[in-house]
């Protein structure tokens, strides 16, 4: 289970309805069935894990949501999730819109690009960040909308979405006290809890 | 055994006939005073009676779904692909139902059937039917059978729409549709090609208004091409170009040749138009095709398919194939995008797959593998 998920967890009540974007292979709307009874539906497009996904029991709708979400009724759900993906999206700004005309609350994780790593790596070598955690080369990335902690916060004031939470993973053992103190340069991804 | 009973087919199998005697209520205002209905059943039906699957079958379909009647015969069930063990319709944890719908031709009472109140054959008196009136008298099968509910009810094309009517009509007595390939209403030019088929039957002189079967006549010629027609419309463009292209069965098209040239393509669907006439009722296929034009799920529910699903009580996996234009990937998404309106639970797959709508019986991994995937939790969550 990643990190992320883990952390997101608390923030979704037991038996609520969750709508999972880019749900993968069901690891956390199941982990959510069994320990919250959550009501979840995933989206996914990517065949072998849809059926993964299918396996566990879980209900999934193969939908590209960069093709809209406008067949999920407004207030349809208690909460939105939407882990890494956003900025895998063609438009990450209209897809934040969307989690909150469908769900009550969303949860939305990506990884900041304003990490000091990556700062360093295109400091020193001028070149796009590849890591483990990132492994793609900039023409073979599925990620074309990187931001940052600073970036999403901005998106947030500008749209009024309002942020009720915030927590970050750090890279280290070490790190989560800085990341919390200076999320922007110390944390690898950014979790955010928000709503209208 | 025959080298093709292999070790993931249900084997031989025999059809059985249950007799009803008690009227059944038509949606045409008409009752059949008695009718019977012969099925198939293959695994066994567990102590507490929850394991049992309902096949409904497309619009020329019967209840051979899997296996082989002898040893001698060629082909197994139209859905062998589907159903057996280790197959996604495991007939080692299901008891498999399946039934030749009432009004077919393939021993179920039919156009072609006696009229116990005239003693010849019901012809074109035989009270037209729909899609209700199947899973109405399915449900006597279940009653008859000593089953209060299906585990899943599963179609695919006409079959599909018979398991979401099956849904609206009987909510307590489903818990798992699965819809392959359907949709919840015909398209314009779904209707369009239906009414090409039945004028065939119907111009044909042989048919004589649907009286061939007294004068001993068949109208073979509008069945051929009634199927023809509909067998264009269950493959795709891109298949058919892959099975036969351009390629020349006989004759010449080199110049300075008057020899007429028959293509690969016009000696298959004459083949297949042929064969279905020598197997198939006229009048069964007019029924049926009027049924398929007929059924829409929504109507008596304001028109509105999300109302209609609120009545459904049963979870659903929906399936439909990227190249399928008779029921096309579209229709899959109306009916997905009702139940999630309507907040039932869905799983809902587009197969990539170039056989059209003839994909839901193929052999396609991935639609095994989806398919297999969501079998595997009916039956588990009672």
């Amino acid at each position: 289970m990643r990190l992320d998920l883990t952390h997101i967890q608390r923030w979704i009540n037991p038996g609520s309805r969750v709508l999972d974007l880019g749900c993968g292979n069901g690891e956390f709307l199941q982990r959510l069935r069994e320990e919250r009874q959550v009501r979840g539906t995933g989206l996914e497009i990517d065949a072998q894990n849809i059926t993964e996904a299918i396996a566990r029991g879980l209900n999934i709708v193969e939908q590209n949501m960069d093709a809209g979400l406008g067949n999920f009724p407004d207030q349809s759900f208690d909460t939105v999730v939407m882990a890494h993906a956003l900025q895998a999206v063609h438009y990450p700004d209209r897809i934040l819109d969307e989690m909150l005309r469908i769900g009550r609350e969303g949860i939305v994780t990506f990884p900041n690009f304003a990490h000091w790593r990556c700062r360093w790596y295109l400091g020193t070598r001028g070149r796009m960040p590849v890591s483990k955690f990132m492994p793609y080369h900039w023409y073979n990335t599925p990620n074309i909308h990187f931001c940052t902690v600073k970036d999403f916060e901005e998106l947030c004031r500008e749209k009024q979405i309002r942020i009720l939470a915030r927590d970050v993973v750090g890279n280290t053992d070490r790190e989560p006290m800085l990341a919390n103190a200076w999320p922007n340069l110390f944390a690898t991804t950014a979790i955010y809890h928000i709503s209208r | 055994m025959s080298a093709s009973i292999d070790s993931h087919s249900v084997g031989i199998v025999s059809p059985q006939v249950a007799r009803f005697a008690e009227p059944l209520a038509l949606a045409c205002g008409r009752e059949l005073d008695n009718y019977e209905l012969v099925y198939e059943t293959y695994g066994e039906l567990n102590p507490g009676r929850s394991n049992a699957v309902l096949i409904c079958h497309a619009l020329s379909g019967h209840h051979h779904a899997a296996g082989y009647h002898s040893e001698q015969d060629k082909k197994p069930g139209w859905w062998d692909e589907c159903i057996g063990p280790g197959k996604p319709i495991d007939t080692r944890r299901f008891f498999v139902v399946s039934l030749n719908n009432l009004g077919g031709c393939n021993g179920s009472t039919g156009p072609s059937s006696i009229n116990p109140k005239t003693g010849k054959a019901w012809g074109p008196d035989f009270p037209p039917l729909r899609a209700r009136d199947w899973v109405n008298s399915q449900a006597r099968l279940a009653d008859y059978l000593g089953i209060d509910c299906w585990a899943a009810v599963v179609g695919g094309s006409l079959g599909g729409m018979q398991a979401m009517r099956w849904a609206l009509e009987y909510p307590l007595r489903i818990k798992h549709c699965v819809v392959i390939a359907a949709a919840m209403k015909l398209s314009a030019q779904n209707l369009a090609f239906n009414e090409v088929a039945r004028q065939a039957i119907l111009s044909d002189p042989d048919f004589a208004e649907g009286n061939y079967q007294a004068m001993d006549k068949v109208p073979a010629q509008g069945l051929a091409l009634a199927r023809m027609v509909g067998h264009i419309t269950y493959l795709s463009d891109g298949a058919m170009a892959s099975k036969f292209g351009r390629d020349v069965r006989s004759g010449s098209l080199e110049q300075g040749n008057e020899q007429d040239v028959e293509f690969q393509v016009q000696s298959y669907l004459r083949y297949q138009g042929s064969q279905f006439s020598g197997n198939f009722d006229a009048n069964t296929y007019i029924l049926m095709t009027r049924a398929l034009d007929y059924f829409d799920l929504a109507r008596e529910y304001g028109n509105d398919p999300v109302a209609a699903f609120t009545h459904a009580r049963c979870s659903f996996l929906v399936i439909s194939f990227s190249t399928d234009w008779r029921f096309s990937p579209q229709r899959s998404r109306e009916i997905v995008d009702a139940l999630i309106a309507a907040d039932r639970p869905v799983t809902y797959t587009e197969i990539e797959a170039d056989e059209g709508h003839d994909a839901f019986l193929l052999p396609i991994p991935r639609y095994l593998d989806v398919f297999t995937a969501y079998m595997r939790r009916v039956g588990a969550d009672d």
